[in-house]
């Protein structure tokens, strides 16, 4: 089933075209992957996805319904179906790691806050934190452990889908290599459908199933093996000089 | 014992099946919860549990169910866990309970020992911090190319210069009030003419200095404790002095000079729109003419309560550029230090201007000027 579905979506800032309308559709249940150089215009379409960027030209379906035309409950009642991991974490500052994991829970469940925690803690564990982190606040957290707390807070509401905008990009190889035999194993489990965005060519090779890059059209949309068996030097470059 | 989520059966003697229906999730646990809980199950309950007939589950009702079944002992839970077994297995192992080792509940001796090694550590910050100020002061004296002219000018231009309108306003406004409250007291004695030694003293000694130092202790502070406080947020401090800008001589010192500069030439400004907002009030109320206002001025009123108004001026301006730099610099990483540290910046800098203010008041009487 097509989860997501974007059509001739073409978007433009100032005289810089980013995307020449562009289609492309995610599976339900894939690790699906959005590639491209700097600048190319990653972040801006997922954000279109997310309904943070709105869209100059084109449409975006999700789960069969189009974006650009919700009423509010509508599209109060998407946005609880995803969840973003931005690519800083952009956790509240203003909340400790455990609150941050939970505001979801508290504000959209009556569970009883023992079980929010519970939750929390578990959630905590899974992306590797130690428990003693958990009352500090993200001003006292290190950049790739802000980070694996935004995923836990992405994680903690059971999203249908996630979008990662880079979730290894900051993080030591290990903590890399854990994060991608998660994201595989949360697939494998939770039937989510994941939508990530990266750079990371260990990420590229094991974890995504399906991936399209992006310049200014798209110019390759398949899985690994047919883009290494591809003769765009531009797609060859990409995925074996880049990053080694 | 069953609902739509679930089916308790009692086998034989403290043995129950317990079978899992429908579709478990974040919104509909809650009461499944709560249902669970009136059951009578003790701590030696044993249970056979049955997912089989469980549509759907998400991980916060799993985490229940690992939560729940923990309650029991180990060896009395029997787990058919059929599809969810993967799922179950995964949060099992990543399970972790809420309890933390908290230390105990800090005394109050404990908390006042805290805040007042936290006071005495902040001032000797405080002390520390006007120290560098006065060392790269003396040092960019003897090296006068250090000086960053075109930054202070800057500074002046968006903390005097934008701020006339709103100076000369108020000190007009404060000018009319204080010779229309006058004029009614004088009038009584038919002392219409001391109207003009009353408002100049008061004005040039007092109300302009303090007026305008209050006014720009709330422009400026806050706007040098935002601005610097961003920068620390960004990294842009610490930039700098990887690149050998000393943020002293970069960032503090250029808006010191501006307001030493700018808040006298604010004050005579003030003294200006004040004194002529009374001399409205002279010629409509009690009719004293701008001439003999003015003449009077001259011949009654001693220059030097102005030159006292303005001597002033120039520690208000010191005292408000250095509390809020230092305040920006206390800016810790986060969103919600900004904020905390103007409030407290401007509220500092406009208390110590007062209390400047009336520490000045007592000296100068006391020496006689």
């Amino acid at each position: 089933m097509e989860i997501v579905k974007v059509n001739n979506l073409s978007t433009i800032f100032g005289k810089n075209i980013v995307h020449d309308d562009i289609s492309f559709h995610i599976n339900e249940k894939e690790i699906f992957g959005i590639l491209g150089g700097s600048g190319s215009g990653k972040t801006v379409l997922v954000k279109q996805i997310v309904m943070l960027d709105s869209i100059q030209k084109g449409s975006i379906e999700i789960l069969g319904e189009d974006i650009s035309d919700l009423d509010l409950n509508q599209s109060q009642d998407l946005k609880q179906q995803f969840s973003y991991l931005f690519q800083f974490g952009a956790l509240y500052s203003f909340l400790n790691v455990i609150e941050n994991i939970s505001v979801m829970l508290k504000e959209y469940t009556d569970l009883p806050a023992d079980l929010i925690e519970k939750i929390a803690y578990t959630n905590l564990e899974i992306v590797g934190l130690p428990k003693s982190c958990a009352l500090l606040y993200p001003s006292q957290l290190s950049g790739g452990m802000k980070k694996r707390v935004a995923l836990a807070r992405s994680l903690a509401m059971q999203p249908r889908i996630l979008f990662l905008d880079e979730p290894t990009s900051g993080l030591d190889p290990v903590s890399t290599q854990k994060i991608n035999e998660l994201i595989i194993q949360l697939r494998n489990m939770l039937n989510i459908t994941i939508v990530v965005i990266t750079h990371d060519l260990e990420t590229i090779k094991t974890v995504l199933d399906r991936f399209i890059i992006l310049k200014q059209k798209i110019i390759f949309d398949g899985n690994i093996t047919q883009a290494l068996n591809s003769q765009d030097k531009f797609i060859k470059d990409f995925l074996t000089n880049k990053g080694k | 014992m069953q609902n739509s989520y679930f089916e308790l059966i009692q086998i034989e003697n403290n043995t129950f099946s317990f079978s899992l229906f429908n579709n478990w999730n974040n919104q509909t646990l809650s009461s499944t919860i709560k249902e669970l809980e009136n059951q009578n199950l003790s701590k030696e309950s044993k249970l056979i549990v049955d997912f089989q007939g469980l549509s759907e589950c998400d991980n916060s009702a799993i985490i229940y169910l690992i939560s729940f079944f923990r309650t029991f002992q180990e060896q009395n839970i029997t787990l058919h866990l059929d599809k969810y077994e993967d799922i179950y297995r995964f949060y099992e192992k990543h399970y972790q309970d809420n309890s933390l080792d908290m230390k105990d509940e800090e005394s109050t001796l404990e908390r006042i020992g805290k805040k007042v090694y936290e006071a005495y550590k902040e001032s000797i910050n405080f002390i520390d911090f006007v120290g560098k100020v006065f060392y790269y002061f003396i040092y960019s004296l003897f090296n006068p190319k250090k000086i960053r002219f075109q930054a202070m000018l800057k500074y002046i231009d968006t903390s005097a210069i934008n701020a006339l309108l709103i100076v000369g306003l108020t000190s007009f406004l404060v000018g009319v009030v204080i010779a229309y409250q006058g004029a009614v007291q004088l009038e009584k004695f038919g002392a219409n003419i001391f109207i003009v030694e009353m408002i100049c003293i008061t004005m040039f000694r007092e109300i302009a200095p303090l007026v305008t130092a209050i006014v720009i202790a709330g422009r400026s502070a806050s706007s040098y404790t935002a601005e610097i406080g961003a920068m620390k947020i960004t990294d842009e401090i610490d930039a700098m002095r990887t690149m050998d800008f000393e943020p002293m001589l970069f960032l503090v010192l250029p808006r010191i000079f501006a307001l030493v500069i700018s808040l006298p030439l604010l004050v005579f400004f003030a003294d200006i729109i004040g004194i002529f907002g009374g001399m409205v009030i002279a010629y409509l109320d009690l009719d004293v003419t701008f001439t003999e206002f003015i003449l009077r001025m001259g011949q009654e009123v001693p220059l030097k309560h102005l030159l006292i108004g303005v001597f002033k001026s120039v520690f208000f301006g010191i005292v408000i550029a250095i509390i809020g730099c230092y305040r920006g610099f206390q800016v810790q990483n986060n969103t919600t230090s900004i904020g905390k540290y103007t409030t407290k910046s401007v509220v500092n800098a406009i208390f110590v201007v007062i209390a400047l203010n009336a520490i000045f008041s007592v000296i100068l009487t006391q020496i006689g000027i």
